[in-house]
């Protein structure tokens, strides 16, 4: 197929990339100064605990700030669409998560609910995380049930993020969604195949096409 | 490939990017709030789930070997690696204010009275470790070696892990179940967990009882240490300590 001379279409704003290199930063840093502390076979290697609780803590208090930041001077119609979008399911969207390769919009339901399971475990990871350094302070406040859901909370997010990873860099049929949150836009082509709906409401559309050249 | 969409479908889009709204219903937010509830009401009873599938849990992270955390065990340091104990060279030394100051070779201190107790670890992370099972030396019997003078109050902890020292008072460090742990668990103590001694005291959070415990000075006032030096306390009595007021 002659996919070089394929239309690019814009998938994803630069207020909607903002909000998710945000997120993928700090869930790195998060996930790296985490482990170094939860593994024993890491924390023996890395030790620290002083400097590495100090840059999870900052980290998460960076990416708070980082994240409002984009929703108050970012472009707000595109993420409240993005928002409606997730928000709601149709019935290819149900048939889409019980295995059947029914025709998707822009976010398929899989990536709607990776997109809702994901603010879920920030909004999770933070209040556990908020119990877990305040009950430190004053340990007449601990929670043990805070420690083990900010745990919970680690393996099920890393499973998520392993899989994110491998279905945006190494598997071919969907890797090259990764143009989409770098540069912004996808190949009409590639978008024809796997975000049909999308594609066809695109083209249709009564105001301006949103085609992108890039920037 | 993608424009065989029905034409009524396609008329329907108003927004800049697709939004089925036809036929769709907010399963989206449901899920949100629902998943958000759930994990959040785990705050009441995590621990008690924890209870029934930590046999499964466990088998899983045994699969693994150490890398994940084995029986509850955090291994926190403050420096960027933990001392190595060398059995020929190992000395414990007690001095200050005593009568007879003396340092302990590693078989020396194995050689001295033994006591075994079970008790409970506390972390003021927030972890706990029960029934850990510990082997060591009372306090009184060392200090009995070195004879304290009448000014001495408490006693200063130093680790092979620079700077880390903490600190007990004479009366803290003879409560019945405080010790100078050499084995843990029917074990020699591992380097994550201190060897070749480290202090036990199940009233206080771990920070209290120092780990590659190398040198102990009797004091006539209790010192600051690592932690308290960061604004922990110096009693860190468990459900007590760190509070504000």
């Amino acid at each position: 197929m002659d996919t070089a001379s394929s239309r690019r279409l814009e998938r994803f704003t630069r207020s909607e990339r903002a909000l998710h290199w945000v997120h993928a930063t700090a869930f790195c840093v998060l996930l790296v100064s985490g482990l170094c502390m939860y593994l024993p076979s890491l924390a023996e290697v890395v030790g620290r605990r002083p400097l590495l609780k100090t840059i999870h803590l900052y980290t998460a208090l960076a990416w708070a700030i980082a994240i409002l930041l984009v929703l108050l001077l970012g472009n707000r119609r595109p993420l409240r669409a993005t928002l409606r979008e997730v928000e709601y399911f149709d019935a290819d969207d149900g048939l889409w998560l019980l295995g059947q390769r029914t025709p998707q919009g822009r976010l398929n339901a899989g990536q709607k609910l990776n997109t809702i399971v994901t603010a879920v475990f920030a909004i999770l990871f933070s209040i556990s995380g908020f119990f877990l350094w305040y009950g430190e302070r004053d340990t007449t406040f601990q929670n043990p049930n805070a420690l083990l859901l900010h745990d919970w909370l680690t393996y099920a997010s890393l499973i998520l993020f392993l899989g994110h990873l491998y279905l945006t860099l190494i598997f071919p049929k969907t890797r090259h969604s990764l143009s989409g949150m770098t540069r912004g836009w996808v190949r009409e082509d590639w978008a024809a195949r796997h975000h049909p709906k999308w594609v066809a409401a695109v083209e249709t559309a009564d105001d301006e096409p949103r085609r992108a050249a890039p920037r | 490939m993608g424009g065989e969409q029905t034409a009524a479908e396609q008329r329907e889009y108003r927004e800049p990017v697709s939004v089925q709204r036809q036929g769709s219903r907010l399963y989206g937010r449901l899920a949100f709030l629902g998943l958000l509830a759930g994990g959040a009401s785990s705050l009441g009873w995590a621990t008690r789930v924890s209870g029934y599938v930590s046999p499964f849990t466990s088998a899983i992270s045994q699969m693994f070997g150490d890398l994940l955390p084995v029986g509850g065990w955090r291994i926190y340091t403050i420096s960027g690696s933990m001392p190595i104990f060398y059995p020929d060279s190992y000395t414990l030394q007690i001095d200050g204010l005593v009568r007879r100051p003396r340092s302990f070779s590693y078989d020396e201190l194995l050689a001295l009275p033994r006591a075994h107790q079970v008790s409970t670890f506390h972390c003021v992370t927030g972890w706990t470790v029960k029934n850990v099972r510990w082997s060591g030396i009372r306090f009184r019997d060392l200090l009995d070696l070195v004879e304290p003078l009448p000014s001495a109050t408490a006693l200063r902890f130093v680790s092979l892990e620079v700077p880390y020292t903490d600190s007990l008072t004479l009366d803290q460090a003879q409560l019945h179940d405080v010790m100078l742990a050499l084995e843990m668990d029917g074990q020699p103590l591992s380097r994550p967990h201190g060897s070749p001694a480290r202090v036990v005291i199940p009233e206080m959070y771990g920070y209290k009882g120092v780990k590659w415990l190398t040198r102990i000075e009797l004091v006539s006032h209790q010192p600051t240490g690592y932690w308290e030096g960061l604004g922990y306390d110096q009693n860190a009595w468990v459900g007590h300590s760190n509070g504000y007021g």
